[in-house]
């Protein structure tokens, strides 16, 4: 198993800049996951692990060893693709094999290792059939085995379950990072989809503009985003635009609001503060709107199974906040309803926007 | 379980007038060549006797397939890592070759001929005065149109780049990737633009003519102006070996694929 660097990776396509400066360590075993939105340069990343492509500037060091030159087949690296990319014309068990054949494994041991490998992504009862007879999942599935059959010293996996439907995506993922530490290989997995890389990772690097924004942790990227772009992009975020006030509070739009935070910031200094939906509680109107508490009306209740999802605005409409609550709380909280929302002081980061004047007017509605 | 699909009469009627447009010229070459060719009577075997115990029907037709064969070859080799690398690397350039395998149809046979004939003139005797050089050069041009948009239509229908990707990964070579993933997965276009060439060369007249080789084309339009019943027991006999050749080729192509496939069980 390997130990991975990257340094200062640059990839131009023309005028394109794809990765502007990649710096990654990954250590043995780790599992390491690239989350971005479309564009932001992954498989680019990737593939220059892999040998694909070559990086305009920069090294790809693998267990210290300098593979910047070194071509895709003597890397000794396995990679599952996104779209389907088992051989038409061999069986699941064939495919399996392939990479033991080229290296010249004899034919006993060969199949004896390819069906241990199948039975390990569960489909030893599938290995006589041929790529069209399986399902998407059981494709993957088979790329996976094929891909571990040479004992890789490092893992790629690149959107591999991008094609396949949401239930078995779950199920195939959790699967994946069950024979991950298994056989405790490290691995880089690519993926846009934020829940996926939070449930399965022992680290999360998101992307963005061909950069690593932050990396770190699923529960401290979740927990403690460090720019407001990884706040956008990592969980539902309320991302309220305000100023320091005096003595731990902020200002958000005319209403004062308490946040522990604030405290020692230099007033009037724009922040955007970030609060969880899953802490903030609504309850009906009964009159009395504490401070720091904003008042307003349901905008929309969506049912999410055990929790519901609950827009509040305020009636000028220029506030507005997101709030996860318990079904059973929000069953009679109709749209209409007047309400009180509000959240624990302890609970907001503040993220200074003091170097970024550019950063435009978040948009609540865009997630 | 699924209904039977019920067959328009309109749809039987077309058949019927398609099978007629091929079938009809069939059946009456078949009669015409069972007349005598002396009395012109019906019924006889004499023509196709005639036809199979002369040595010369059966030195051309060798020398046709053979040099079908070699076309075949050379037009397989050159284009099938050709037209490979330009899906995997330079697809930009696939609208400029399906225009030069354009030329080929353009060019009329014998101004073909006539200027490949000058152009090869003074290469080495064995290649020029023979129909194993000379000729299956020319017949590597005309094949080409054919294979090339064969070939192009088999690599789009795969996903070149990751299979290329995926047997790279895992550890193949250019040659491993192209012979033992790339090929298994062409080789129904490779065998259909086999097909065409073979068809193509067997029954190829103006330019093994022009320049003066005895090939089988060329034997046949001896007996079509010598001969008038065997004319058309050789019609039918060169029907029917293309066809013969056809399966063999096809034969052969599924024998390719039983080692890849399969493997030692
Ligand atoms: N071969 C190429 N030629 C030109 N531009 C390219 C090439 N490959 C990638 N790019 C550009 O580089 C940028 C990053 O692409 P990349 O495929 O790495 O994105 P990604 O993060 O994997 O996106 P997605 O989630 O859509 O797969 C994009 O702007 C893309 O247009
Ligand atoms: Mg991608």
């Amino acid at each position: 198993m390997a130990v991975v660097e990257l340094k200062q990776l640059h990839r131009r396509f023309g005028e394109v800049v794809a990765l502007a400066g990649i710096d990654l360590d990954i250590g043995t075993g780790e599992f390491v996951s690239l989350l971005g939105p479309s564009g932001c340069g992954k498989t680019t990343a990737l593939r220059l692990v892999a040998g694909f492509d070559r990086p305009t500037s920069g090294r790809v060091v693998i267990d210290g060893q300098d593979v910047t030159d070194v071509p895709p087949n003597r890397r000794d690296i396995g990679m599952v693709f996104q779209a389907y990319s088992l051989f038409p014309n061999m069986t699941a068990v064939r495919n399996v094999e392939f990479g033991l054949r080229v290296r010249k494994q004899r034919g006993a041991d060969r199949n004896r290792r390819a069906l241990e490998l199948l039975d390990l992504v569960g489909l030893a009862q599938a290995a006589n059939r041929y790529p069209h007879q399986l399902s998407g999942g059981m494709q993957q599935r088979v790329a996976l085995a094929r891909a571990l059959a040479i004992e890789p010293r490092l893992l790629l996996l690149d959107e591999p379950l991008s094609a396949l439907d949401a239930k078995v995506r779950v199920q195939l993922r959790e699967e994946i990072r069950r024979i991950q530490l298994e056989l405790g290989i490290t691995t880089i997995y690519v993926t846009h989809d934020q829940e996926e890389a939070l449930s399965i990772s022992d680290r999360v690097a998101v992307m963005s503009g061909g950069q690593i924004e932050q990396i770190g942790p699923p529960a401290e990227m979740y927990g403690s985003p460090a720019t407001p772009f990884v706040a956008e992009f990592i969980g539902t975020m309320n991302r309220l635009l305000a100023t320091v006030g005096d003595d731990g509070s902020i200002d958000y739009a005319g209403l004062r609001l308490r946040v522990d935070a604030a405290r020692g910031l230099p007033r009037g200094e724009r922040v955007l503060c970030l609060v969880r939906p899953e802490t903030v509680e609504v309850v009906r109107a009964n009159g009395l709107v504490a401070e720091g508490a904003m008042a307003g009306e349901v905008l929309s209740n969506t049912f999410l199974g055990s929790t519901s999802r609950l827009r509040v605005a305020s009636e000028s409409g220029e506030r507005s906040i997101t709030a996860d609550i318990s079904t059973a709380q929000g069953v009679d909280l109709v749209v209409g309803t007047k309400v009180v929302a509000s959240f624990p002081p302890d609970s907001p980061r503040l993220l200074s926007l003091a170097d970024e004047p550019m950063f435009p007017v978040p948009d609540p509605d865009s997630r | 379980m699924t209904p039977r699909r019920r067959i328009a009469p309109s749809a039987v009627v077309w058949l019927f007038l398609g099978s007629a447009y091929f079938l009809i010229p069939l059946l009456a070459t078949l009669l015409f060549s069972l007349r005598n060719d002396q009395t012109a009577k019906c019924c006889t075997l004499a023509n196709y006797s005639y036809i199979l115990h002369d040595p010369d029907f059966w030195s051309t037709i060798k020398l046709s397939f053979i040099v079908a064969l070699e076309t075949i070859a050379i037009t397989v080799a050159l284009l099938v890592p050709t037209v490979y690398w330009v899906h995997l690397k330079v697809p930009r350039l696939r609208p400029l070759i399906s225009f030069l395998a354009l030329v080929p149809f353009v060019v009329a046979p014998i101004i073909l001929v006539v200027g490949l004939l000058d152009v090869y003139r003074g290469t080495p005797e064995w290649f020029y005065a023979q129909p194993y050089g000379f000729l299956a050069a020319v017949y590597v041009v005309l094949a080409f149109p054919f294979m090339y948009f064969s070939l192009d239509t088999g690599f789009r229908s795969i996903d070149v780049h990751t299979l290329t990707e995926a047997s790279q990964s895992l550890g193949a070579s250019w040659p491993t990737t192209l012979w033992r993933v790339i090929l298994p997965n062409i080789k129904a276009a490779a065998l259909a633009g086999s097909f065409l060439t073979l068809a193509i060369v067997m029954g190829e007249f103006t330019i093994a003519s022009l320049a003066q080789f005895k090939t089988f084309s060329v034997y046949v339009q001896y007996i079509n102006q010598n001969k008038t019943y065997p004319a058309g027991a050789i019609t039918l006999l060169a029907f029917g070996i293309t066809w013969a050749a056809m399966l063999a080729l096809l034969a052969v192509g599924r024998g390719r694929q039983a080692p890849i496939t399969e493997g030692e069980k």
